[in-house]
């Protein structure tokens, strides 16, 4: 099976590597590079548990085909603390119970950081509209809106920590 | 947060001092791993030369396997082994016979029958996940299509096709004696005879996928000692490892399972098919092996909560209180057990409802039908009942021109009562839960109603077991000759009167231990010789929690003909008030584990 | 197995195409068919020109490219009045991804986007500079082979667009079916109404009865009462997971009159 060279960008660390033809770029970041954070749902782009930010956009890494990252830069939950100081959404998703089986957490992570990328002072509906592709089956999506609000709050006064 | 309060004005002498944790936020002890993307979920383990399993299935509700070719299947490239009914070395299993409950009727590969759709009968192991679904697909299999039933009702008719080979009669049997679970609490035919009105009632429910986000997958690991590991998604990592060494005739001891981090389970990962599957695969190819259900699988095959559809029948008086009731349930199985047969004696447990109504009787039945197999969610067996029952309550509030929350606190057990599974009702709170929510709802309800309590008013002449009839209709079999009713207050046939203070018709006791080893700290010599501390011993329980521990006689050796008795240890009648001086936190401690 | 080959140039991607390849847009449909491998296809041929994604105008029509993702079209003021259909599609990373082209052939509960190209009588070209209308290509795009680069239509007159999804799910949910309707007006009468339904047969279809119906009626409870009549002709929607074909039947008419009848929209 012929394998092709991709080289991309992850969490800001050079990384290169053979994928299969058709293979996607979730199974490539975790069985590929070890990055685990992405979560396996549904392979259909239906459930957003393997949501990761490609070029600062947000994307579906199972329906996303791995080739197609090469010279791109891709950030996923495991990127998202700085060093030992996680990130504010991450503080703010632990402080207020956003997290049951934590299994739809890192997608949630990323579609809430695709948002406050875009838009620092989200309305309640905004952050209901920015995780409306991402499933909860512990149905904590009112903390999670909650915490996504508290941390884009957190961020306007006090910045990135 | 979802915003909640206490009413500490209730059952306040109940309690002492103050609560230490409930009430006040606690940060979950695996929350840094959830936020980091690090919790270990089962697929969160890498492994160098992983093999992917996946499944040939059914495409027919009901159907005979003619003839199944895999010889191109197993030529394709990266196929490393191809996975039969005859590479399963006990292919015959019902999840609770761990607890000697039920018959084995359920294969891992079905060899020859398939009774649902996406019903496996082949597996294929390959080096990628694309070419063991490629092989699937070349995989051809010649089905003669059979009759195929879908309905309770119609599969309990004598032509109904038959699902599952093991209960001829599409019903779990209960206790070798009856196609259905039997509740007889007082003259119900008397009751209704004597109600100022009847109203009966409907109530069917779908079935529902839990859906996890993870899906059902474990890996197996060959280790060093001949043993094998196993990652699963698992909620039941224990039942799982039983179910796995039972199905695979292997020492429990050769089974190193890790599990704990679940990606979502609500009652859908106790099933423990994945773990036998990649075990196996990991047995006959001597590599990590990875069977995982995608999507499409979780939502096809992954068990759901059962359909099911009850018949409620009350008998109303004059002044609104219920003085007869009688239910005909039906949980749908699918295809198997699974955990069904258990989900009707919790519901049997549960009648009818919280409620005082001197004259009960229910008839529940477990049918089998050429549906995916139904299995544990979120209060199997009570929360459809409990949708039934309430639905019901206010019918008849309407048809009694009653408040429906009057109607409910009237009706409302209190402390002391007897309960139709012959149990005292003992922390109570209806009626306080009714005041309550009608003050939350700006419900008015009558002065009658607001100076209930579920602390007087019980007991008494409704403490003891009444006069009950009992009958012996729906005997295993009697179905398949002739249309037996299915109603309990239709029962025809031979009745018997129980007098007075009953407690039960006939004596059936609790399975006991499977294996002496099972049997606690007791010596293993003689199991029976030293219960510890007057407790008896650890015995396997099944059903509604025994409040009141009965002394046993001595624990035999486990005989196939016994099946556990519900309702569970019966307490004597008693006019005493129950003692109220529990000082833990909740008022319904209930010592199980819902799932 | 599988192939995959990149293009830079679309004509050369097209010209490559055969019946054993597919074209892949965003991957939103292509990707879950090759992790299921339910795919009758051994080659997937993608081209990355930019110019795809491009969005212009010509002789008062909008020339938008089939590149063009979900959520660009939802962003560009231009093409305001197609941010609803744009916004009903998926979740923020799918319209990340998914592309007009792409949904040009997504066959239901998906496709609600071309639901509004319909309403809109839109015209696709191809890479080889093939044109043809939408109602052509959408009976053809099970075996269309070529590659669709640009997608056409006249703008609508203001107030004179509206589209509605139908879903089960709270806020945001699959598709039972979508309604996208064309209602250009002259002296407060209709005239050259276009109707499409998304979710009422295998592709998006005209209510060809409903904009029968319609010509020369105020949009008012009594004006649009014969279109409603005549909502169902010649569609025949299926049985599936997500809704009967007897509910389908039943809230079509039901949400055709509300969308007819809105008072506000956004564009």
């Amino acid at each position: 099976m012929a394998k092709t060279p991709i080289a991309f960008s992850l969490n800001g660390m050079e990384r290169s590597m053979f994928v299969d033809p058709g293979q996607n770029l979730l199974d490539a970041l975790r069985r590929g590079v070890g990055d685990l954070s992405p979560k396996y749902g549904c392979a259909q782009g239906t459930c957003g548990t393997c949501s990761v930010l490609v070029d600062g956009k947000l994307q579906l890494a199972c329906i996303t085909l791995a080739e197609a990252v090469a010279g791109s830069s891709v950030t996923t939950t495991a990127g998202l603390a700085d060093g030992s100081e996680l990130h504010p959404l991450q503080r703010s998703f632990m402080d207020n119970f956003a997290a049951q089986c934590g299994y739809c957490t890192p997608g949630m992570l990323m579609a809430a950081k695709a948002l406050l990328d875009r838009n620092p002072s989200p309305q309640r509906q905004d952050v209901v509209e920015a995780i409306s592709g991402n499933l909860c089956r512990c149905t904590g999506y009112e903390p999670i809106i909650d915490a996504i609000l508290k941390a884009a709050a957190f961020m306007r006064t006090r910045g990135r920590p | 947060m979802t915003s909640f309060e206490f009413r500490r004005e209730f059952f306040a002498d109940e309690r002492q001092g103050q609560l230490n944790e409930i009430g006040k936020p606690t940060i979950r002890q695996d929350i840094l791993g959830h936020v980091t993307g690090r919790s270990p979920y089962y697929d969160d383990h890498l492994f160098d030369g992983l093999l992917h399993m996946r499944c040939v299935r059914s495409p027919h509700h009901h159907a005979r396997i003619v003839s199944v070719d895999f010889s191109e299947a197993a030529r394709m490239e990266g196929v490393r082994r191809v996975v039969g009914p005859d590479d399963v070395p006990k292919n015959l299993n019902t999840l609770l016979s761990l607890i000697g409950f039920g018959k084995e009727d359920e294969p891992l590969l079905t060899p020859s029958k398939v009774a649902y759709r996406g019903e496996p009968i082949l597996a294929i192991v390959a080096e990628s996940e694309r070419q063991a679904r490629a092989a699937v697909q070349a995989v051809r299999v010649e089905w003669e299509e059979l009759p195929h039933v879908l309905d309770v009702e119609e599969a309990l008719k004598p032509n109904a096709p038959v699902v599952n080979a093991t209960y001829p009669g599409n019903t779990f049997e209960y206790y070798d004696k009856y196609d259905h679970q039997k509740l007889r609490f007082g003259d119900v035919e008397q009751g209704f005879a004597k109600a100022d009105q009847i109203v009966e009632g409907s109530y069917r429910m779908s079935p529902i996928e839990q859906a996890p986000m993870e899906t059902c997958g474990a890996i197996a690991v060959p280790e060093t000692n001949d043993r094998i590991a196993c990652y699963t998604s698992t909620q039941a990592l224990f039942f799982s490892l039983a179910t796995t060494a039972k199905l695979l005739d292997m020492s429990s001891a050769r089974l190193h399972f890790v599990g704990g981090t679940v990606g979502g389970g609500f009652g859908g990962k106790v099933d423990s098919i994945v773990e036998p599957m990649s075990v196996l695969g990991a047995l006959l190819t001597g590599a990590p092996v990875k069977f995982m259900w995608d999507r499409e699988e979780e939502m096809q095959v992954g068990a759901p909560r059962g359909a099911e559809l009850w018949k409620i029948k009350d008998g109303i008086d004059s002044r609104g209180r219920i003085v007869a009731r009688s239910f005909t349930g039906y949980f749908d199985s699918g295809a198997y057990t699974r955990l069904s047969s258990y989900a009707v004696v919790k519901a049997t447990g549960h009648l009818p409802g919280p409620y005082s109504i001197p004259n009960v009787a229910s008839n529940v039945f477990c049918v089998f039908t050429n549906r995916t197999p139904a299995t544990a969610m979120r209060g199997f067996g009570i929360t459809g009942v409990d949708f039934a029952i309430e639905c019901q309550m206010d019918r008849g509030a309407r048809a009694t021109n009653m408040n429906p929350i009057d109607f409910r606190i009237l009706n409302a057990y209190r402390d002391g009562d007897m309960k139709a599974h012959r149990r005292l009702a003992k922390n109570t709170a209806l009626i306080e839960c009714c005041q309550v929510v009608a003050d939350k709802a700006r419900w008015i309800i009558g002065s009658q109603s607001r100076t209930q309590s579920s602390l007087r008013g019980g007991g008494g002449e409704k403490a003891h077991v009444p006069a009950t009839v009992i009958d012996e209709e729906g005997r295993i079999g009697d179905r398949r000759r002739s249309d037996v009713p299915t109603a309990p207050h239709s029962a025809g046939g031979r009745k018997r009167r129980l007098p007075e203070g009953s407690l039960r018709g006939e004596d059936v006791v609790a399975a006991p231990p499977q294996n002496p080893d099972m049997l606690g700290d007791a010596p293993a010599s003689d199991p029976a010789a030293s219960p510890e501390n007057g407790r008896t011993l650890a015995r396997p329980r099944f059903g509604p929690p025994a409040e009141v521990q009965v002394d046993r006689p001595r624990p035999r050796r486990p005989q196939a003909r016994e099946r556990p008795a519900i309702p569970a240890a019966p307490a004597r009648p008693s006019t005493r008030r129950p003692l109220r001086r529990r000082t833990s936190v909740s008022r319904h401690v209930s010592g199980f584990r819902r799932r | 197995m599988i192939k995959v080959d990149t293009y830079r140039a679309v004509a050369e991607a097209e010209a490559s195409m055969d019946g054993q390849s597919r074209y892949m847009g965003g991957g939103t449909l292509v990707m879950r068919d090759l992790n299921y491998g339910s795919y009758g296809f051994e080659r997937l041929v993608r081209c990355t020109d930019p110019r795809l994604n491009s969005v212009r105008r010509d002789r008062g029509r909008i020339v938008i490219g089939a590149g063009l993702t979900m959520a660009e079209c939802a962003e560009n003021r231009d093409l305001a009045f197609l941010a609803a259909p744009a916004m009903g599609v998926g979740g923020p990373a799918v319209r990340n991804m998914a592309t007009v082209g792409g949904n040009l052939f997504a066959p239901p509960p998906f496709g609600d986007f071309a639901t509004a190209m319909l309403a809109l009588d839109a015209r696709v070209r191809t890479a080889g500079g093939e044109e043809l209308g939408i109602e052509a290509l959408l009976a053809s795009r099970r075996t269309f082979r070529r590659i669709v680069t640009e997608i056409e239509f006249l703008p609508p007159p203001r107030g004179g667009f509206r589209f509605r999804k139908v879903s089960r799910v709270k806020p945001k949910g699959v598709s039972v079916l979508s309604i996208c309707a064309l209602l250009p007006q002259s002296g407060g009468r209709i005239r050259g109404a276009r109707i499409a339904f998304n979710g009422m047969g295998a592709t998006p279809l005209r209510a060809t009865g409903s904009e029968a119906a319609l010509e020369g009626r105020p949009l008012d409870r009594n004006g649009i009462a014969p279109a409603l009549d005549a909502a169902l002709q010649g569609l025949s929607p299926a049985d599936d997971e997500l809704a009967t074909s007897w509910y389908r039947r039943t809230v079509a008419p039901v949400y055709l009159r509300r969308m007819l009848l809105e008072r506000s929209h956004a564009y």
